[in-house]
């Protein structure tokens, strides 16, 4: 009984913010009221949900918090986060788009970058926002629709090959306990190339920040997209991260999701391969410790026949830490001739940390190639005593095994800068 | 250099060494053959530091330290060197960038800073022409995909690079043709010094035609039984292991 009365009380919480903010949003009312009812009757997520088994989104989000969303890092503060040097950047500063830090000015040709709230009356805007977060089913993607106050629409046009990356930085930075959900649209017109890098971080955090970010990506026909997540955020970061592809015909869209740090992150990934002769990549590699909740969701959804996806998901659990891996492929009845691989590989460094893993595969379609794969062990003794027989010490042949281990998720990174500040990441915390 | 005294080692409870003696000095050259589950293994296992083997009596001093009371990798840093019968493959970890990170380990022992980039490049390739071993090679992960010949080599480019005092090559002979053989042979000859000594470890005397022992010990039931000059070797290969057994009355 009690926990019903918690679970409403912050249900009743978030929805009277909606319905005291309501007027102030951006967009459409009719899809923000639609989704604070689907919201109302999802609820958040209990642990007998299947969905939410391995995370405790009700303990994630106890306590009293704030809505406001005051931008008030100056450009020195968050220096530190664009680790790139040669980026568009956009910074999203407690879930809106802060233009005063991030530089877009002088954007190469077929590009545009607004905040979304200036987007909302375009036409193309209109076609895609929300057509492709499941607000009906999944209770975050609700809330975002309902709630959000912010974030970044980002158009490339027809043909355009963009290659200067896009550095999407999303701040946390608060004195209270904070609730944000920016929202961002990405639309990649035909036969366009970009490279779009979203990164989580907290900078000079007093209080708890729950982050219920939500990115949706059109990928059009023949365009080809790069795309990488790297969550580094503080133990005060509370992050779940929501991605939505949709690709096209002939499209090819990579992402890779590095998971570094945070107290508790949820990465719900979709990509729907709505066309024939797609290729999609899906990595990740998550390294965890100390009493870090991660949980990796991944949905690969083939709805037409010839096209490929590739899957591989990395990860080290270290302490007390608590690791998820689900993944799930669709294969429906239209969809032959698909080849969809899955594996997902764990190195359990304690006796107190918990990895779950669960892959699930629905195929409906008859001529099809689908594999799935999973292991999960510690580090091999074998290979530690022969690289100590060559004068390593334990340490470091137990770090350079999980160097090479996390190697093969790494190695997929194609942009040279990002990659070097990813493996310098990952020795500051082999250290 | 290396003085073994009335080792005993067990794994899971069963005896395996027995009592060995064995005197290596600077410059030497010893072979132990003997055959299948003599012990030849366990003896390369204990030297080097294994964990599963337990030494229940004896000891051994390498160069005036207690070798038994040192971990693997400081042994290795002290200057013993197993070329492994079975060497490990490890994907994602440059061959390399794992003698780098040993080179200088071993150079930290000894209070030495690490090695500049071009010595070492200077000295990899060196070491990599008197093994034989394709340049591509060594840049790949550690062993992974390598035929069994180019492992072995492997081994011994490992050797080369470290400059060990005492290697000690267990069945490095086994699974090589006379072309692998002779090459690998060729390199733990031109690494030879009156400084540093060599155990070969082997079933088959084929080897010891390429790498001549000053010594040969038999090894049979976790003893030393015999041990003579590198005729030894070749009497063993004539009339076998069980001229021994009626040697000793078993």
């Amino acid at each position: 009984m009690e926990t019903i009365l918690k679970e409403n009380s912050i249900k009743a919480k978030l929805i009277a913010e909606y319905e005291s903010s309501k007027k102030s949003l951006f967009g459409s009312l009719l899809i923000r009221d639609n989704a604070i009812e689907n919201f109302s009757r999802l609820g958040i997520p209990q642990r007998k949900s299947e969905e939410y088994k391995y995370v405790n989104m009700e303990l994630a989000l106890k306590g009293d918090y704030s809505f406001e969303t005051n931008a008030s890092l100056t450009s020195k503060q968050i220096d530190h986060t664009q680790f790139l040097k040669n980026a568009i950047v956009v910074v999203i500063e407690n879930g809106v788009f802060s233009k005063d830090v991030s530089k877009i000015s002088n954007l190469p040709q077929g590009i545009k970058i607004s905040s979304i709230s200036d987007a909302s009356s375009d036409k193309i805007f209109e076609t895609h926002f929300s057509k492709y977060a499941d607000v009906v089913n999944d209770p975050f993607a609700a809330l975002n629709t309902a709630l959000s106050k912010g974030g970044v629409y980002i158009h490339v046009s027809n043909g355009a090959i963009i290659e200067t990356p896009i550095h999407i930085i999303h701040v946390s930075s608060a004195n209270k306990n904070l609730i944000i959900n920016p929202r961002n649209l990405v639309v990649i017109e035909s036969a366009s190339q970009v490279k779009i890098i979203e990164s989580f971080e907290t900078v000079d955090a007093k209080s708890k920040v729950f982050n219920n970010a939500l990115t949706e990506i059109v990928v059009e026909e023949n365009a080809i997209v790069d795309h990488y997540k790297i969550q580094n955020e503080n133990d005060l970061g509370y992050l779940l991260s929501t991605t939505v592809i949709t690709q096209k015909k002939q499209s090819v869209f990579s992402t890779n999701t590095i998971i570094l740090s945070g107290s508790l992150v949820r990465n719900n990934l979709t990509i729907v391969l709505d066309g024939e002769f797609i290729e999609s990549h899906l990595n990740g590699l998550y390294l965890t410790n100390g009493s870090q909740v991660v949980d990796n969701h991944t949905l690969v959804d083939h709805r037409k026949p010839n096209c490929n996806s590739n899957e591989l998901y990395k990860g080290i659990i270290e302490d007390k830490s608590a690791a998820t891996f689900n993944g799930k492929i669709f294969v429906r009845k239209d969809a032959q001739k698909t080849n969809a691989f899955q594996s997902n590989k764990n190195i359990l460094l304690s006796d107190d940390g918990t990895i779950n893993t669960k892959p699930q595969l629905e195929i409906y379609a008859d001529d099809v190639k689908c594999s799935h794969g999973t292991s999960t062990g510690k580090l091999d003794p074998d290979k530690i005593f022969y690289l100590r027989a060559r004068g390593l010490s334990e340490t470091s042949a137990k770090k350079l095994l999980m160097h090479a281990f996390a190697s093969e998720v790494v190695d997929t990174i194609k942009i040279e800068e990002l990659r070097e500040y990813v493996e310098g990441e990952i020795a500051k915390r082999f250290e | 250099m290396l003085s073994i005294k009335n080792l005993h080692a067990s794994i899971g409870g069963k005896e395996i060494l027995k009592g060995i003696n064995l005197e290596v000095k600077a410059g030497e050259v010893h072979a132990i053959m003997g055959p299948n589950g003599s012990g030849k293994s366990t003896l390369s296992a204990v030297l080097a530091g294994r964990e599963d083997y337990e030494v229940t009596e004896g000891e051994i001093i390498f160069n005036g330290k207690n070798l038994l009371e040192l971990s693997p990798e400081d042994r290795a840093r002290e200057g013993v060197f197993l070329a492994f019968q079975y060497p490990i493959e490890i994907p994602g970890v440059s061959n390399v960038n794992f003698l780098k990170t040993a080179l200088n380990e071993i150079r930290a022992y000894k209070g030495l800073e690490p090695m500049e980039a071009k010595d070492f490049l200077a000295r990899l390739k060196e070491k990599q022409k008197l093994v034989e071993l394709d340049g591509k090679l060594a840049n790949r992960s550690v062993n992974e995909g390598f035929s069994g010949g180019e492992k072995k080599r492997n081994e011994i480019f490992q050797m080369a690079m470290l400059e060990p005092k005492l290697a000690i090559l267990d069945e490095t002979d086994s699974g090589l043709d006379i072309d692998a053989l002779r090459i690998v042979a060729g390199g733990v000859n031109k690494l030879k010094s009156n400084d540093n000594a060599t155990i070969v470890i082997t079933h088959y005397q084929r080897l010891l035609d390429y790498i001549v022992p000053d010594v040969v010990h038999i090894l049979y039931k976790g003893k030393i039984v015999k041990s003579g000059p590198k005729e030894l070797a070749l009497e063993l290969e004539e009339r076998g292991y069980d001229f021994i057994k009626e040697e000793i009355g078993a």
